[in-house]
């Protein structure tokens, strides 16, 4: 598939978005958080998503259309998605507001429980618009969505660090530490979907996908040679070299730097930046090389021209 | 049983042409599933928003070759994985004769239902910005002002070989369902449960056998002029070797 | 909305189905196949069903263009003028060459299905120098068939489908008849028929066939005789057939001394009834073992034997030396040529007879031959052959497709059921009756040409040629270099007049005809001789208009453009005078009529010509006053006969005062309109007595004659053995009494001149390094773009945008060529870089491509960046149009480009160079009047087009 950088963007930041939120909600819950934390990280949590969600909007056709999007939840995970994605944004602007203005425990914790449904709601929908589709095997496993949910966690925790960091440095160093640790997980989940996809055999080729029962059949011309959609859509179109880079990164940069800056460097703000800096760079390799190592059986249908 | 319109490709007859390519843009750009746009139509890599393409597979090695042209548009799936993926409701099946459509209108261009069909049969049009795909021209095959023989999709209608068959195939008795089951029609990627509508027919192979002994026949035309060797009467025979 | 439907003929290529345009608010919406044609039945190809952007092209010429002073040639600089000033400066030129010396005036045009108007403009004009592009094209296809059978393939005749059992196609290009052939094939396969395609390559309608038997290029000529001798020595040859309706029976004088040595001896106490077509030779009878008139009833001719005339002249059947050319032709020496192994070959052979014999086909149909014996049925032997292009195009073609023509009819299937079928007017005498003048004196100041610019020689003393033997014609044309060059040398045209050999001419006048580009045989010398300039400052070529409704590489080149309309835009006729669409039941015509206006101030060809014959007062378009005859082209196909009170006119339908005559008649004013409340065609289905044995069918010729098809009803006897080609070699070897060829042809002449079926291998192949060139280089044309035009339509062009050379895997690999790479091929001629393909279905001593699919940066309305110019090639930079010697690189007996021989080598392009077609050219700037392109996109809605 063609790695679209609108979606690529969208579910890594709206991924750290919910993920900041959990861990706040987590760290308050644990240790206590003072306030201004839990409302700057609200607030970064709201930042996140709303630039996913205006990030998402340029992978439309027509976006002032987005809001029939609503409409078959009870079918499509993208549609659950769009239902769930304002409703975690309300939750958070909610909570906020109630951090603010200092609601009643009550109410902040069914607006913390509704936060955190709709944050693992929304990874839930976000990875399984993937995960759903049956004839991309790459995505079509469980993996994805542990991988959707873990990265974005680990994201979200390094933000979260970040964040603590600067107003708050006494928690910085255990949210740096959580991030490592479930950064540690997520790696090995994204570890264990390369392992897995390795190993995938095709199950169309083009015996099936012509019906021609024959070990050796080629494809002379598609039908257009100038592409297509389905050549600009469903191909990364980048040389083998590009996308081994973009996996390396993902390899490096996600776990390995960020754990050997914090390990070597410490947890200051500025390390902390830097590790979340290289972090987000290999979740968004992460994402890019999500898509691109998909292999759409559609592509049988493409391979040459002439 | 409900309707369920489909094409059924001749693949033994598909001289591949491309008439029923030029044919359904042409129909499509000014009818309802319109406009299908071109881009660099005059410049460097010309593309466009085709419904239906026709590809070429060159199957075995020389001299045991087989090209086939195969023609692919939207398979019309029975469990069309591309509907219920749709968030808006504008991918949908008709129930009244099971196409695959999509409403403009509500289209957002999300893309997500060409992602979730495992042929490539949909196209997002350039400039119109929602998704398109064979339509099996559902604005010509309902129009009653057509006369009745022009009820049909454009390619139907336009292919030299009538390579494409139109009907319903949950009738037994239609000609795309009476081809299906005389002429071994399949469909295309049975592994993912889509269970198109649209089927293919297979090459057939015509062959002749000719025994032996039916190649030369007693009114063989040489022996009227002489020409089939009869041995001299000088010739060596049994006569000349034994009494008994 | 006002919606509306008009019929017209389609004309996106050769086939000419009846389309219906449906119309919107005065714009086209679309356009499809008309179900009330009896040619497609309403079916339409990808090209028909892209009319609509033919019409929009940006490549459309709308106005008159002169060209800019000081500029060059092929710079494509112009200026426009008006019609007024361009028939003035045509007037004023052709006029005053007319009334000085008429052959400095060449017309040639690249379609051929117009040449009944501009043959009769050339010829009234006074002009020899005038064809079509049959000489390019397939002239071998109509020579070598109508010299033996008195039919040939495409629209003159064709494989009967619907009654065959085993169909082969041989080499077939696909671009004549092409719907009407696909639904046959289909309809063929679907009842069980055999499909066999030998050919090279595996594409198009090869694609679907049962089986593919790959040949080397160049070689069907050797397949065929060894299929024919295999066929004659298994006795699966229908011998009744051979007996009665060739001259397989007839007595060949084989005494070399004999002054008529390898003629047919002749009984002269019997008529010969017609002196150019004598009917008194002589049979061996069978019965009374004793020599008597060609079909003496009752007797029945000896095929085989050697025997002595009561005269003492020595004598052998026709088929007797047929059988002793054949023999030596077993299948293990075809093997050795065609690679086609041996056993294939015995098989074919087996197929081709044992169906011919066992699943014989009897129609109770009563019909009386030209002898006047009576049969109760018609019977067929159901073996259909298709061939075009890729036997024709070698310079052994002749040979070769007479060959096919032989091995059908010893099979018994010349106008039978199942087998070919002729179409109207087909068949002709063998050969045909048209004649072109016999020498210079045909060409006369002021003066229509004294006889037809084409024709069909018989004899020596047909060639065009002066006393000294030498050519009359700029194309060199029934001269003794190719004496039956029946569609003329339009490939040599340019060169030739450029070199003025024969002669210089003054203006040469294309119409359709893309010669500096894809239609010559060395695009590159051919570019550089339309711009060169002699000592004198002064073009060699001095003057050149060009007729087009589109921008090529042709219009850069001229001094003067006349843009051309559309098919959608003009009147046009199909006629029996020249290419109709008859099919096997009956003779057919069509028309079309305009359904849009003209884009512009374009106009169309035929109005152009119609005004030019009435300004130069041309005398079949001039009133005995002096003023002009036809208001318009219209008015011409309603008014013009061939000859005064002839009744033979451009249309054959509804032609009498009331209309109720057919064929013939005196003209109808209403005919137009008859033709389109007919969809624009005319039918008439004969007798189905009449539709089968027309060679021979005396019903069928008789009424042939009485409605003026033919000039006579004799029967028109297959000539396996062809006397014809036996008086040019008496001649080549000085034993005909009459015209001699000059000494430096004469060797030619008496190889390539052999009465009966030959194989020799193509002449550039001999001339050839063949251990350095090993690889054969031809082209096809793709069904979606059968013509070199196609490149500006905007839904074609993504079909086929550049084009890649095919290469067998196993011979790419050995020659270090990696699958979609750059490479060159390279010929003696020339080189060419291009990428390759690899293909399992090519055979891998040939590499081949899509024609004409590379185009002249700017070209055709594309951008210089379009991929038709930076990707696509054209094999014609590899090929030469002369051969060591001087001669031209075509048949040595029609003058058919040899354009399918070139020899090459390929190997990899490095890695440094740049990734682009080589040889590149100028991009030419876009012609005044011609509408600029949507850069970025467009799209297409009912006549509006939206995009920028």
């Amino acid at each position: 598939m063609r790695p679209a950088w609108s979606v690529v963007i969208f579910t890594t930041i709206a991924g750290a978005g919910q993920g900041l939120f959990l861990m706040l909600v987590l760290g308050d819950a644990v240790f206590g958080l003072p306030g201004d934390l839990l409302f700057a990280g609200a607030m970064v949590a709201l930042a996140l998503t709303g630039v996913g969600l205006v990030s998402s909007t340029f992978h439309l056709g027509h976006p002032e259309r987005g809001w029939r999007a609503a409409a078959m939840w009870r079918t499509s995970w993208l549609s659950r998605e769009v239902i769930v994605l304002p409703a975690f944004m309300a939750s958070v602007f909610f909570w906020a507001a109630g951090l603010w203005l200092d609601w009643a425990d009550g109410v902040m914790a069914v607006l913390v429980a509704l936060g955190v449904a709709t944050a693992l709601l929304l990874y839930l929908c976000t990875a399984m618009i993937y995960a759903c589709l049956p004839f991309l095997q790459e995505w079509r496993t469980p993996l994805t969505v542990f991988n959707y949910f873990a990265i974005g966690l680990t994201t979200g925790t390094f933000v979260a660090a970040l964040l603590s960091a600067i107003l708050y440095p006494p928690i910085g160093v255990i949210f740096a530490m959580g991030a490592l640790v479930i950064g540690s997980f997520a790696y090995l989940g994204r570890l264990a979907s390369l392992a897995r996809n390795a190993r995938l055999r095709p199950k169309s080729s083009l015996a099936s996908a012509t019906g021609v029962k024959h070990p050796r059949i080629v494809q002379i011309a598609q039908g257009s040679m100038g592409g297509s959609f389905n050549t600009r859509e469903f191909f990364h179109g980048r040389p083998r070299e590009v996308v081994r880079g973009f996996r390396l990164a993902m390899l490096v940069l996600l776990l390995p730097v960020p754990a050997l800056l914090l390990l070597a460097g410490g947890s200051s703000v500025a390390v902390l930046a830097l590790a979340l800096a290289s972090h987000y760079s290999g979740a968004l390799a992460e994402r890019w090389y999500f898509f691109a190592e998909a292999r759409h059986p559609q592509n049988l249908y493409y391979q040459a021209i002439a | 049983m409900s309707k369920q319109l489909a094409l059924v490709i001749d693949l033994n007859v598909c001289v591949g042409c491309h008439a029923c390519v030029t044919s359904c843009k042409e129909w499509n750009t000014s009818g309802l599933a319109g406009f299908l746009s071109d881009d660099n139509p005059y410049g460097r890599d010309p593309t466009g928003t085709f419904f239906n393409r026709v590809q070429t597979f060159e199957v075995g090695e020389f001299p045991n070759t087989e090209t086939v042209h195969f023609p692919k548009s939207c398979l019309h799936c029975e469990d069309p994985p591309c509907v219920p993926v749709c968030p808006t409701g504008a991918s949908y099946k008709r129930a009244e004769d099971g196409i695959v459509l999509v409403d403009y209108d509500k289209c957002i261009g999300c893309k997500y239902c060409s992602w979730a069909c495992p042929y490539g049969a949909r196209e997002l049009d350039e400039h119109q910005k929602v998704m398109k795909k064979c339509t099996l021209c559902v604005d010509r095959i309902t129009d009653a002002s057509l006369p009745e023989r022009d009820r049909k999709p454009a390619c139907v209608l336009a292919c030299p070989t009538s390579a494409r068959l139109f009907g319903d195939v949950h009738d037994p008795a239609s000609e795309v369902s009476v081809a299906i089951r005389e002429s071994g029609g399949y469909q295309l990627m049975p592994e993912w449960g889509t269970n198109p509508a649209n089927h293919y027919l297979p090459r057939r192979k015509t062959r002749k056998h000719i025994h032996e002994d039916e190649l030369v026949r007693h009114d063989n035309p040489l022996k009227i002029d002489g020409q089939l060797p009869k041995p001299a009467p000088s010739d060596p025979s049994l006569d000349d070797v034994t009494s008994w | 909305m006002s919606a509306s439907v008009k019929t017209t003929t389609c004309y996106m290529c050769a086939c000419r189905c009846g389309i219906r345009v449906h119309m919107q608010d005065g714009n086209i919406r679309y356009i499809d196949g008309n179900p009330d044609h009896p040619l497609n039945k309403g079916v339409i190809c990808a090209k028909g069903s892209s009319g609509i952007m033919k019409q929009e092209s940006p490549a459309r010429l709308t106005q008159p263009l002169k060209r800019k002073e000081g500029a060059e040639r092929g710079a494509g600089e112009f200026e426009p003028i008006s019609w007024e000033e361009a028939f003035s400066i045509l007037e004023k030129r052709l006029g005053k060459i007319r009334e000085t010396d008429p052959k400095k005036f060449a017309l040639f045009t690249g379609r051929d299905q117009m040449q009944a108007l501009t043959g009769l403009f050339a010829r009234q004009f006074g002009t020899p120098n005038y064809a079509a592009h049959g000489g390019f094209c397939s002239v071998n296809m109509a020579a070598g068939m109508i010299y033996t059978v008195g039919g040939s393939f495409w629209e003159f005749g064709g494989p009967d489908l619907e009654r065959s059992k085993l169909f082969i196609m041989l080499g077939t290009a696909e671009d004549h008849h092409s719907n009407p052939l696909k639904i046959a094939i289909s309809a063929f396969k679907r009842r069980g028929g055999r499909f066999i395609s030998i050919n090279p390559v595996r594409t198009g309608y090869s694609a679907i066939a049962d089986e593919w038997v790959p040949i080397r290029p160049g070689t069907d000529g050797a397949l065929l005789l060894a299929l024919t001798a295999e066929v004659i020595s298994q006795g699966l040859y229908d011998r009744e057939f051979v007996a009665r309706y060739t001259n397989g029976g007839q007595l060949v004088v084989t005494d070399p001394n004999a002054p008529n040595f390898g003629l047919f001896a002749t009984d002269d106490n019997a008529e010969p009834a017609l002196p150019e077509y004598p009917q008194n030779q002589v049979w061996w009878d069978r019965h009374t073992n004793s020599p008597v008139l060609s079909h003496t009833p009752e007797a029945d001719p000896a095929l085989f034997g050697n025997f002595r005339l009561p005269d003492g002249t020595q004598v052998r059947p026709a088929f007797q030396l047929l059988c002793d050319r054949v023999k030596q032709h077993t299948p293990e020496w075809a093997e050795a040529i065609t690679g086609v192994p041996a056993a294939t070959i015995r098989r074919l052979a087996h197929e081709m007879g044992v169906t011919a014999r066992d699943d014989k086909i009897e129609l109770p149909i009563a019909w009386t031959d030209c002898w006047g014996k009576e049969h109760r049925t018609v019977t067929g032997n159901p073996v259909a052959f298709h061939a075009m292009r890729g036997l024709a195009a070698h310079s052994n073609g002749f040979h070769t497709v007479r060959t096919l023509a032989v091995l059908m009819s010893l099979l018994g299937t010349i106008d039978r059921p199942g087998g070919f079928r002729h179409k109207a007017p087909f068949p002709r005498a063998i050969p045909p009756n048209a004649k072109t003048p016999t020498g210079p004196e045909g060409v006369q100041p002021g003066k229509p040409l004294a006889g037809l610019a084409l024709g069909w020689p018989a004899s020596p003393e047909d060639l065009f040629i002066d006393e000294d033997g030498e050519p009359v014609r700029i194309d060199k044309a029934f001269s003794w270099e190719y004496p039956l060059s029946v569609h003329g040398l339009m490939h040599t045209v340019i060169t030739n007049a450029w070199k003025g050999d024969p002669y210089p001419i003054d203006t040469l006048f294309i119409f359709m005809a893309n010669m500096a580009w894809n239609s010559t045989m060395n695009t590159v010398e051919v570019r550089k001789m339309l711009n060169d300039k002699g000592a004198d400052g002064r073009y060699k070529i001095p003057f050149i208009a060009v007729c087009d409704a589109f921008q090529s590489e042709m219009t850069a080149f001229a001094d003067l453009v006349l843009p051309d309309t559309t098919y959608l835009e003009r009147h046009d006729v199909m006629s029996m005078l020249d290419r109709p669409i008859s099919e096997f039941d009956g003779p057919m015509d069509a028309v079309r009529i305009p359904v849009v206006p003209p884009k512009g101030d374009c106009k169309p060809f035929q109005e152009v010509l119609i005004e030019l014959a009435s300004r130069l007062k041309l005398p079949a378009f001039t009133l005995p006053d002096g003023s002009r005859k036809y208001r318009d082209y219209p008015d011409f196909i309603l008014r013009h006969e061939t000859e005064p009170g002839s009744g033979i006119g451009f249309l054959a339908g509804w032609r009498g005062t009331d209309g109720r005559s057919a064929m013939k008649g005196e003209p109808n004013l209403e005919q137009w309109k008859r033709y389109e409340d007919n969809n624009c065609h005319f039918k008439l289905e004969l007798p189905h007595s009449y539709q089968y044995m027309r060679n021979w069918n005396r019903g069928y010729l008789e009424w042939a004659q009485r409605v003026r098809i033919r000039r006579h009803a004799d029967p028109i006897l297959i000539h396996l053995y062809s006397e014809v080609l036996q008086r040019f070699r008496l001649a080549a070897q000085g034993k005909w009494p009459g015209r001699k060829p000059p000494a430096r042809l004469a060797s030619r002449i008496s190889k390539y001149f052999d009465p009966l079926p030959l194989y020799y291998v193509p002449l550039e192949t001999e001339h050839t390094d063949r251990a350095k060139f090993p690889l054969a280089a031809i082209t096809q044309r793709p069904m979606a773009m059968y013509h070199a035009w196609d490149s500006q339509n905007a839904w074609l062009r993504q079909i086929h945008t550049h084009n890649y050379l095919f290469v067998n895997p196993e011979t790419a690999r050995a020659a270090g060529v990696a699958d979609g790479g750059w490479m060159w091929v390279e010929s003696p001629w020339g080189k060419v870089r291009c990428m390759g393909r690899y293909s399992e279905a090519v055979e891998p001593g040939t590499v081949w491509t899509w024609n004409a699919i590379g185009k002249q940066p700017g070209a055709w309305g594309l951008s210089a960046a379009a991929n038709e110019s930076r990707k696509g090639f054209l094999l014609n930079h590899l090929i030469t149009d002369s051969l060591p010697g001087g001669t031209s690189n075509s048949d040595p007996v029609t003058g058919q480009a040899g354009w399918y021989d070139v020899r090459v080598r390929i190997y990899p392009a490095q890695p440094e160079e740049p990734q682009e077609v080589f040889p590149t050219f100028e991009a030419l700037p876009r012609a005044p009047g011609t509408r600029e392109a949507p850069k970025r996109w467009m799209a297409y809605v009912s006549g509006k087009i939206t995009g920028k």
